[in-house]
């Protein structure tokens, strides 16, 4: 039966009309991701295709035949034989006056884009359809939060535009239900149960909200700290220094300084997610305690730092010593669990390779 | 894990055992919490209230160390119940009958007097997990850092075994890995046991091979752990090259730990930081760090990543292979002439047979998850499909032991100790940087309020906690997240360095250490 089914399907694919050409779809989809799917570039700025579509920001709609209203793409299935328009003039216009709105209603449409990973998207939409004419400007929305002295996330809400991405992802793909939506219109307020600060919420500072914001109202606050920091971003595609599950992030950096982590949305572990810890503990790595030069101890019994041929010479020397005296079972190596492949690797190999023996270990004993 | 991340969205019932997983591993544990908006069952042993206890359908909040008495109980209800895979049994399994001849003793009311949770809520547990299709487990240390942490693991796979719950989409046998690349130093023969790729060192085909590619002849027997290591300090071990391992406050009796290490006539730490142990060699070599270091790391479903430099070293850092090869080169042994991790990586994917498919351009976009026997396979998300490595999964006869110490007079409570969300071991790293603190200023000790108020404690206030090895302070912290008669802290704290108090016993196979479980007697101080 099922076969049956498969076999009609293949032999006779779903097709609609999308500005004039005649496009494949599979069932299920919507018109959004059809669209999306042909490169004809839709501006959102609720969905996250991540997400459940919301249909919230209305910069989505297209025109379909027979229906006398535009519809959010995002949220309407794609149907046999359906005729689209995604780019009229009527729907250009009313996409433009929908982003004058927002932006004559947000303190800046301009935002660092350290603070987050979408938050760039207003600012691209604004330029695009030239809205910054300021012609509804009056009443705002959103009071930014400033009593929460959280050093993690900017709670900027003069910058919110209430398609409560950062809401959905909380409790969608994060499971934490940390924030949640008071009141309505003008007074609408992205808070915490009973309104407390985030630390005392059941947040766990993972930044999936301030990564989805596609303002900057919610903000990556520690990578803001390098907002002045000379210097181009540049990504850096690596795997988080953490626990096992091997997120993918992006590391930004300004010259020579990591300034902050952006999760990979195509990371095959994480989709995107991160915790508090890869998304907030990369700074140790530029901390002043790092070891800067090899150092060996002198007979005055202390650590001292010396030129590495130095340092190369009395490690050799020293192991060379013990084996010729104990014997080759006396020296033993301890490999790390949080180097790479590459420092394990030679640890054994060097072992291995100068005593003849398996005295190696690494930390998963403890 | 036997199955990949993706699957954990994917299981009717999950069993979480010894995993505080939403702190521990907490982007895996957003996959369960979806699994369980879309509808799946959880069961969760642990003895602690955790978040994802607090998710549980059915919450066991086991006695520490208890664990083979819970399972042995739950496979008796299976096997009674008729809830077993005979077919999968019969066709991939070895042992099963003796097994499930075994199984019959051990009924929920034997294991509720071990286990301390009522045997209505074992009968239950094992009905949920035989019924699910399929059930996956997940487990991390709260499994296996105990004297029979073996027998621990083994009795997750009886269960796997016996419900045909291996090799299936959404099921299997799932250890979350604690550390970034702890599978890949394992992948990479940083075993006393393994050359790389799991070849075993007491087989004389491996021992010939690695011989003929050191150079060297190299001993047809298994090598000492860390732990027996340790213990020959200055007895007939005199000298260690420790890399990346803060190894006097991570491992259990710290004491004991720093002495051997002092012990030593010649101690050669890699580091980035100034450790504890570091403090203690006659050479430190700065390591580079992450985000200075090119290299490769497994993650705990055995996808091979790579790591890239994005900022120069800071001072004169090198990499860690860099630094060992100049050692090696600096004794005259032969095979050390690296010029890149590029060079380092591509020998380890040659001679080892779970990587021979891959090198360093492959691994390009985290696709391939091992083994990846050659250059035509697609990577294995998922183990055991259609056969077990071995040929034939089998199954253990396992028996309940009591932990290493258990409680007395003089030490009348349980300490378990684990982490917490917003630190990273020892904090090296987390305490370094800015911002964790304002989550997590300092450590404290969970104690029950019936507990405190029969010690006299009080919140905020300062306690002893002693154990038969030594005595810290630590801060009170009165909740019900852990369960009367036990008491709960993380190891991140040098302040309040808890493996003073650890290591009772260990693991007689894997020399893991009982972290786990320690008798501890607490009072004010």
């Amino acid at each position: 039966m099922i076969s049956d089914l498969d076999a009609q399907t293949t032999e006779k694919a779903l097709m609609l009309t999308l500005d004039g050409e005649k496009v494949s779809f599979e069932a299920g989809e919507t018109i959004y991701e059809v669209a999306e799917r042909h490169r004809r570039e839709i501006p959102t700025l609720c969905y996250d295709e991540r997400l459940e579509a919301f249909g919230a920001c209305r910069l989505c709609i297209v025109e379909v035949e027979g229906i006398r209203n535009p519809v959010a793409s995002c949220t309407t299935q794609a149907t046999e034989g359906m005729v689209i328009q995604t780019k009229t003039e009527a729907i250009e216009k009313h996409r433009k006056t929908l982003l004058e709105l927002v932006a004559s209603e947000n303190r800046d449409v301009d935002v660092n884009q350290l603070s987050g990973y979408a938050s760039q998207e207003l600012k691209i939409l604004v330029d695009r359809y030239d809205a910054r004419s300021g012609r509804f400007s009056g009443k705002k929305s959103g009071t930014s939060n400033t009593k929460d002295k959280n050093p993690f996330i900017l709670r900027d809400y003069d910058n919110c535009i209430s398609c409560y991405r950062c809401v959905r992802v909380c409790a969608e793909r994060e499971g934490d239900y940390a924030i949640n939506v008071m009141n309505r219109g003008f007074d609408t307020q992205i808070i915490t149960e009973f309104n407390n600060d985030l630390r005392d919420s059941e947040c766990t500072f993972c930044g999936q909200c301030v990564q989805t914001c596609p303002t900057g109202a919610l903000g990556d606050k520690k990578a803001l700290r390098d907002s002045d920091t000379e210097g181009e971003i540049e990504k850096t595609r690596t795997i988080c220094p953490y626990c096992g599950v091997g997120c993918s992030v992006d590391m930004l950096s300004k010259g020579d300084k990591i300034v902050g982590i952006q999760p990979a949305m195509d990371g095959p572990a994480n989709e995107g997610a991160l915790c508090i810890k890869g998304q907030f503990a990369f700074d140790f790595i530029q901390n002043a305690d790092r070891l800067k030069k090899p150092m060996i101890r002198r007979e005055d019994g202390e650590l001292h730092e010396c030129d590495w041929d130095e340092a190369l010479n009395f490690a050799a020397a020293g192991f060379a010593k013990v084996r010729d005296k104990f014997g080759r079972h006396s020296v033993y190596g301890i490999a790390s669990g949080r180097a790479p492949h590459e420092a394990a690797y030679t640890m054994q190999k060097y072992i291995r390779a100068t005593y003849g023996t398996n005295y190696i270990d690494n930390c998963s004993r403890a | 894990m036997s199955n990949p991340l993706a699957d954990m969205e994917k299981p009717d019932v999950i069993f979480a055992i010894g995993t505080n997983m939403t702190e521990c591993h907490p982007v895996a544990a957003t996959r369960l919490k979806r699994a369980l908006t879309a509808g799946a069952t959880m069961i969760v042993a642990d003895p602690r209230q955790t978040r994802l206890a607090k998710m549980a359908h059915l919450h066991l909040p086991i006695r520490v160390g208890s664990d083979v008495a819970l399972l042995l109980a739950m496979a008796h209800v299976i096997q009674r119940e008729g809830l077993i895979d005979a077919s999968f049994i019969e066709e991939r399994t070895a042992g099963g009958n003796e097994f499930l001849q075994h199984v019959k003793e051990f009924t929920p009311e034997w294991a509720s007097d071990i286990c301390e949770v009522p045997a209505a809520d074992i009968e239950k547990a094992g009905l949920l997990y035989g019924k699910g299709n399929p059930s996956a487990i997940y487990y991390t240390l709260g499994i296996t850092e105990h004297i029979c942490g073996v027998d621990n693991v083994q009795s997750l796979c009886n269960l796997a075994l016996m419900t045909g719950n291996l090799g299936v989409e959404g099921g299997g046998i799932n250890p979350m890995r604690g550390q970034n690349n702890i599978q890949g130093a394992g992948d990479c023969g940083a075993v006393p046991n393994n050359f790389p790729g799991f070849q075993p060192c007491d087989h004389p085909e491996s021992t010939e091979k690695f011989s003929k590619l050191y150079q060297t002849e190299i001993d047809g027997t298994k090598g000492i752990t860390k732990v027996t290591a340790l213990d020959n300090c200055g007895k007939g071990i005199h000298a260690m090259l420790i890399d990346g391992e803060n190894t006097v406050v991570t491992d259990p009796d710290k004491n004991h730990c720093e002495h051997a290490l002092k012990s030593l006539d010649h101690l050669v730490v890699i580091d980035i930081f100034m450790t504890e142990t570091a403090q203690l060699a006659d050479v430190v070599f700065p390591a580079t760090a992450w985000g200075e270091t090119d290299g490769v790391q497994t993650n705990t479903e055995r996808r091979v990543q790579r790591l890239r430099a994005a900022v120069p070293p800071v001072g004169e850092a090198k990499p860690d292979w860099w630094i060992v090869s100049e050692i090696a080169k600096r004794m005259g042994v032969p095979g050390f002439e690296y010029e890149s991790a590029r060079d380092v990586f591509n020998e380890l994917c040659e001679l080892s047979p779970i990587y021979a498919g891959l090198d360093w351009d492959r691994i390009e976009d985290s696709e391939y998850q091992w083994p990846v026997p050659d250059r035509d396979h697609p990577g294995t998300p998922r183990l055991h499909e259609k056969e077990f490595k071995n040929g034939r999964g089998k199954f253990t006869v396992v028996g309940y032991r009591d932990p290493a110490e258990v409680i007395s007079d003089e030490f009348p409570l349980w300490l378990t100790t684990g982490r917490r969300l917003e630190a990273y071991h020892s904090r090296t790293q987390t305490g370094r940087s800015a911002g964790i603190e304002y989550l997590l200023s300092h450590e404290s000790l969970e104690v029950h309020p019936d507990d405190a108020e029969a010690l006299g404690l009080v919140h905020g206030g300062m306690a002893k906690m002693a154990s038969a090895r030594g005595e810290i302070e630590i801060e009170v912290k009165v909740t019900d997240m852990s369960p009367q008669g036990t008491v709960f802290t993380s190891f991140s704290f040098a302040e309040v360095p808890v493996n003073i108090l650890t290591g009772s016993g260990y693991d007689p196979v894997t020399q893991t250490a009982e972290l786990k479980v320690c008798p501890v007697r607490v009072e004010p101080a």
